[in-house]
């Protein structure tokens, strides 16, 4: 139970998107409802998964000057082929998500773990550092998600991108007190800015309490 | 008239960064004083202007002749990543004072989700040569008045007395809230 506390503490600590600001336009831009931001989360988790594994499969053979350009090709290949099958098989995703999924490629947690972790260290590492990473990625786009469908429309849903059928739809506030402003820029950008404040006053927060220890 | 209409659709009411959200980092990165904000700005205009042109003509030319569409996100990204090195090595050698101006903001445009953003659109939209000049020109325009108006806005954010948690960014997403509300009463204006 405490491991699992810690972990989500340290998720949250850590979190690269309202703690170090990474990959912001996407997590402000698609976090209309929770369809979205599942879909946006997965393909980032398979993406920086497989973009950490290969760089750091190929980084003693890496010449340090072009490290970058490297970098990028891989994961710009990575991200087209996720691009060409989502339009394949989740062709409703594509819809929403639009011109969001070649964007991942300048994302900028994908190429920081990149830099910072898969061209460090070893396989099973980087692997596990991507999964990490995008799974706190993910996390925090559901929560930003969670808020702004429940307060614009008052309905929670999930439909199967494969199949486009239904898998449930909760109604929690009824229609006529829903403020639509949430699913706008204004929302987008007020909710992002209280969660950030809400992590960086648990950050502030935590050394008092070992000092009190 | 038309192109008009483009234009000022492109810089006030889709405005890139307050109704796309793109650009983000270089928003809450390099708006703390206003000469940086422009510094970063004239930069941005630059950059996207070449290669949305290069990348056009580079689609239309070499990928479509060569039905290699599918290759246009790793050609792209390379373009701009060797476009920004190449403005840099240019800007080194034969101009000093605009290098010193531009030169610590260049490298950090190669990640700027707007550029990638708008050689792909200027595709996508089926835009002509003369649109693609106007939307290339348009776009990073209103990239750079909204990031003007956010250093306003922190340089005097600094003397305020804004609480602990708030201070720092999520204070600036504040302000850039306010500010999507303003800019979204553009919509209906043309």
């Amino acid at each position: 139970m405490k491991s699992i506390l810690n972990y989500g503490l340290n998720l949250l600590k850590e979190n690269p998107v309202f703690g170090l600001y990474l990959g912001i336009c996407s997590t402000l831009a698609i976090t209309i409802n929770l369809n979205n931001a599942l879909g946006m989360g997965v393909s980032v988790i398979a993406i920086l998964t497989v973009s950490n594994i290969i760089i750091s499969l190929i980084r003693n053979i890496t010449p340090d000057e072009i490290r970058i350009p490297v970098y990028i090709v891989v994961i710009a290949t990575l991200v087209k082929a996720v691009e060409l099958l989502i339009k394949a098989y989740a062709p409703a995703i594509d819809a929403a998500l639009g011109v969001f999924i070649p964007l991942i490629v300048v994302n900028c947690i994908i190429l920081g773990r990149a830099e910072a972790f898969a061209s460090k260290n070893g396989v099973a590492a980087s692997a596990l550092d991507g999964l990490n990473m995008g799974v706190a990625y993910t996390l925090s786009l559901v929560a930003m998600s969670l808020i702004r469908q429940i307060l614009a429309t008052g309905i929670v849903n999930f439909t199967n991108p494969f199949t486009n059928v239904e898998v449930f739809s909760v109604t929690l506030i009824p229609s006529q007190f829903t403020i639509p402003i949430f699913s706008g820029p204004i929302g987008a950008f007020l909710t992002f800015a209280l969660l950030a404040a809400g992590v960086s006053a648990i950050r502030n927060h935590q050394p008092k309490l070992k000092e009190a220890k | 008239m038309e192109l008009f209409s483009l234009f000022f659709s492109a810089v006030v009411i889709n405005n890139v960064v307050l109704t796309k959200f793109l650009g983000m980092c270089p928003l809450l990165g390099v708006s703390r004083k206003t000469s940086s904000a422009l510094g970063m700005g004239a930069a941005v205009v630059f950059v996207i202007f070449g290669s949305s042109v290069f990348t056009y003509i580079l689609y239309y030319n070499v990928l479509v002749p060569l039905s290699l569409e599918y290759m246009d996100l790793i050609t792209f990204i390379l373009v701009i990543a060797a476009f920004v090195q190449f403005v840099e090595l240019v800007l080194k050698k034969y101009s000093t004072v605009l290098y010193k101006a531009l030169g610590i903001y260049l490298p950090l445009i190669t990640t700027n989700c707007v550029v990638l953003y708008v050689t792909l659109i200027n595709i996508t939209e089926g835009f002509t040569f003369v649109e693609m000049v106007v939307y290339s020109l348009a776009t990073p325009i209103g990239f750079m008045m909204v990031l003007y108006i956010f250093s306003t806005i922190r340089e005097r954010l600094d003397y305020a007395d804004v609480p602990n948690a708030f201070k720092g960014n999520p204070i600036a997403l504040i302000v850039a809230a306010i500010m999507a509300g303003i800019f979204t009463s553009f919509v209906g204006l043309i």
